[in-house]
């Protein structure tokens, strides 16, 4: 108990003590409160500085390799690159050295070449003179053919010019004006002369001939203008010279020959038509028109008279009206006739389309009878 | 009164007037006579003479009517304005071929002579008239429709459209292949006439087949006609280079140069004219005219020609020099360039001369090679005479100087330039120093010789203006060699020594 009373009495005590702890306590708390905070503060940061440091730490270590590797990785890609940016620098200057090499060759052997180009300019030369030559030839072709023309042009023309002047011709008895007796040798024109014959005065115009052969006449009546054989002897001189003369041959022709005289009247004679021949095919047609018309000069009523009788005839066309107004009624055609009325005309032979497909149809009733008995 | 003396009068009436209108077309015939004609008032009786009931008389008043109006300009207008025009177009429609013929030579008379004329004869339906007539069966009647018709397309374009619109083309086709040669002869230079003008004009001659007809004539002997397809052919292929292609391949092209050679001069200037006209279109065709030795035929022409028959030849040689360097060196090495040396100096005119000098600058303009052949032809102391010469023309003074530039501006041949160093005047010099300043920084042989020759010293006596390209071109020569004797040369060097030997004092 005494304990107890021991406890009792220091109770108060206590109690006082008890107060008076919590008053210091109170007193302090605040500071206490702060500083421990501080100290927690101050811990705890320690803590996060040291777990952030250690992050840094670690974050630096992969940062360091993946770059590591990364950077690695990058120089090991360029340096592939600039080896294959040298390797093909290398290649293209080889590849230009080549083509270098190459395009000279072939531009010098085939585009620029100069050897050909010299050939070519030597070969341009060596045909310049050959054209040169061969334009020579043909100038000189032309040349004499020009020549030639002329000369014969100048032959024709003198010859024409003897022709004409034959007359001048010397004969035995008198010298003529080109083969003067005091000249050693004749003037050349009088050899022309000689050789030239001389010119026909008159020809024959087509037109003559024509008439020698469309007039009627008597066969072996010979019109004026037509030639005379050389044979005929006529007592007439011959009216025209013409220049159709025929041959004359000194030998006499071999042969059982007609007598030159009778063939030359059959050349020049008249032919001999038969009556019908004589007459041209149109005969008849020409004499009616030929009437026809000189009827007509003389008709003095366009309109032929006709009998009663015959008025039918005039217009037959168109029946005229007794009492309708126009001249010119319709036609008939539809009302009093039809083109079918007389159909008949056209279905007599109607037109077959199928044929017959055997020769014995035909005999069918004639020949054999249906059941395939001869009749 | 009986009827034979009535008869007689009106017989005696229309023999007079017979006899008038054929003294008066004798009388037209000569041109001393058409003055005194015209002022005695003939036209006004020739007129009613067109409508006179014989047609022997018409022709002949025809006849007078055109031959005065052949005759000038005004007579034709005389004819325009008396309206004989009409009625003429009118009976060549439905008259014979003998008044077709001389109606035909009115219109064409009429038409000869101005664009406005043959517009009047266009306006009063002539073309079409005409037209009609080359259908005719006649070949006098077709000649002289178609000479008409030839007359009226050679003014310009419009009428030569005007001669094609009315299809005149394919009849003229046709008449070239009639046995006719005057009939031939017409038809090509009609032909002719219509495709000088324009493109579609030669088209149109070309659609119809014409080069083939006008191909097989060029072998024809009458010269006449040779003239005539060859112009013909030169025409159409002036335009384009497809025209050209055409005409050439008609195969005309080895067997026109034998025309080269042919005794008319003309039909030489035409195959030449063709030549020029065929080759100034493309590289190939020249080629190919060269490689078939045309050049040598036109250089040979060269020679015996004089005038302005040269001019086409040597327009020739100056477009085939143009396309290229081969084509220039083959204009060179068939000695083109002495050929053109004698043309510059025998011909007067200067339009000759300038085509001259044109040709003579393409040749020289490609390589160092080509200015050399040039240079040792002696040419370019000719070009410089002819820039320098006061009398020459201004477009050949042009050209000379342009040639003169193409040519130096690829010269190296040394004799060649320094005979330009004395007398050029400073706008070719510096053409000449420029290629000196190249040349003689690169040949030691060429210093050498350029100083014993006294260029050196010719170039000392120079007076530049300082800064200018000239003097550019001096320093950069007398960089070339050593200053000594670049002083040596100058102009006033033995005074400056002179002057040195005052001033020295022996020690």
């Amino acid at each position: 108990m005494s304990t107890l009373l021991k406890i009792r009495a220091k109770i108060d005590d206590v109690k006082e003590e008890y107060f008076h702890r919590n008053r210091l306590a109170e007193e302090s708390r605040q500071r206490e409160n702060q500083a421990a905070t501080l100290i927690q503060s101050w811990f705890r940061s320690c803590k996060v500085r040291a777990y952030l440091s250690h992050l840094h730490k670690k974050a630096t270590i992969m940062q360091k390799i993946w770059r590591g590797f990364a950077a690695r990785a990058r120089l090991r890609q360029m340096v592939k690159a600039a080896y294959f940016i040298m390797k093909m620098n290398f290649y293209e200057e080889m590849a230009v050295r080549i083509q270098r090499r190459w395009r000279g060759f072939y531009v010098r052997k085939y585009i620029h070449s100069y050897y050909a180009r010299k050939r070519y300019l030597e070969g341009l030369v060596k045909k310049n003179e050959q054209v040169r030559l061969e334009l020579d030839e043909v100038e000189e072709l032309q040349r004499r053919q020009r020549e030639r023309l002329a000369v014969d042009r100048a032959q024709t023309a003198k010859l024409y010019q003897a022709q004409k002047l034959h007359y001048l011709l010397s004969t035995q008895q008198c010298p003529g004006v080109f083969n003067s007796p005091f000249r050693p040798a004749p003037h050349e024109m009088e050899l022309l002369l000689r050789q030239a014959k001389p010119k026909p005065s008159i020809r024959c115009s087509p037109r003559d001939r024509t008439r020698l052969l469309g007039q009627p006449g008597a066969p072996g009546f010979f019109p004026p203008g037509t030639p005379r054989s050389p044979w005929i002897k006529s007592t007439k001189p011959c009216c025209s010279s013409r220049p159709l003369l025929p041959p004359i041959h000194s030998k006499k022709p071999q042969g059982p020959f007609k007598e030159p005289r009778e063939v030359w009247e059959q050349r020049w004679s008249r032919p001999n038509p038969s009556l019908r021949l004589q007459n041209s095919y149109t005969d008849l047609d020409e004499t009616q028109k030929q009437l026809r018309q000189y009827e007509a000069t003389r008709l003095f009523i366009d309109k032929p008279f006709l009998p009663f009788a015959k008025a039918q005839q005039i217009n037959t066309k168109y029946e005229r009206l007794l009492h309708a107004s126009t001249s010119f009624p319709p036609l008939a055609y539809g009302r009093k006739s039809f083109r079918e009325e007389d159909a008949h005309q056209h279905q007599e032979e109607p037109f077959k389309t199928v044929f017959t497909t055997c020769n014995v149809f035909d005999k069918l009733g004639r020949l054999y009878s249906k059941a395939g008995n001869i009749v | 009164m009986s009827q034979r003396q009535i008869l007689q009068v009106l017989e005696q009436y229309q023999k007079s007037r017979q006899q008038f209108a054929n003294t008066v077309s004798e009388l037209a015939a000569r041109p001393q006579n058409i003055e005194i004609l015209q002022s005695a008032g003939v036209m006004s009786l020739l007129r009613p003479l067109l409508l006179d009931v014989v047609p022997s008389i018409q022709q002949t008043a025809a006849l007078a009517l055109g031959r005065l109006a052949d005759h000038s300009d005004d007579l034709a207008e005389a004819v325009v304005k008396g309206d004989i025009l009409p009625q003429l177009v009118y009976s060549l429609a439905s008259q014979n071929r003998f008044y077709k013929k001389a109606a035909a030579f009115v219109l064409r008379a009429v038409a000869k002579h101005s664009p406005e004329l043959a517009q009047t004869v266009v306006d009063c339906g002539g073309v079409d008239a005409l037209v009609l007539s080359l259908e005719e069966f006649d070949p006098g009647v077709k000649e002289a429709a178609a000479w008409g018709l030839g007359h009226i397309a050679r003014h310009n374009a419009q009428l030569a459209q005007v001669v094609v619109d009315a299809g005149a083309v394919p009849l003229l086709v046709m008449c070239i292949q009639e046995p006719e040669l005057a009939l031939k002869r017409i038809a090509v230079s009609v032909l002719s006439d219509i495709s000088k003008h324009t493109p579609e004009l030669a088209q149109s001659v070309v659609d119809t087949g014409a080069i083939a007809h006008l191909a097989q004539m060029i072998l024809n002997p009458d010269a006449k006609l040779k003239r005539q397809v060859f112009s013909a052919l030169s025409q159409i292929s002036k335009h384009s280079t497809s025209l050209a292609e055409m005409v050439f391949e008609a195969k005309i092209f080895p067997a026109a140069l034998t025309s080269l050679r042919d005794p008319d001069e003309y039909v030489r200037k035409n195959v030449t004219t063709l030549l020029r006209e065929v080759v100034k279109h493309t590289p190939e065709l020249s080629q190919v005219i060269v490689n078939s030795g045309g050049l040598t035929a036109v250089v040979d022409y060269l020679g015996d020609c004089h005038g302005s028959l040269r001019l086409p030849g040597i327009m020739m040689l100056g477009y085939v020099a143009v396309h290229n360097e081969s084509l220039a060196m083959a204009v060179i090495i068939t000695k083109g360039l002495p050929q053109l040396a004698v043309c510059l100096s025998e011909e007067t005119e200067d339009h000759i001369k300038s085509a001259t000098v044109w040709a003579i600058g393409q040749i020289g303009r490609h390589t160092p090679e080509h200015a050399k052949a040039v240079a040792t032809a002696n040419l370019l102391p000719k070009l410089l005479e002819l820039y320098m010469d006061a009398k020459s023309s201004e477009d050949l003074q042009a050209k000379s100087k342009k040639a003169l530039k193409n040519i130096l501006q690829k010269c190296t041949y040394q004799p060649g330039l320094e005979s330009l160093l004395y007398d050029a005047p400073s706008n070719i010099l510096k053409h000449v120093l420029c290629q000196f300043s190249k040349l003689l920084r690169h040949d030691s042989k060429a210093r050498r010789l350029f100083v014993t020759s006294g260029g050196l010293k010719k170039v000392q006596e120079i007076e530049a203006e300082p800064g200018s390209e000239l003097q550019e071109y001096i320093n950069t020569i007398n960089s070339c060699y050593p200053e000594e004797i670049v002083r040596y040369y100058s102009p006033g060097y033995s005074d400056a020594l002179l002057e040195r030997l005052e001033n020295y004092q022996p020690a």
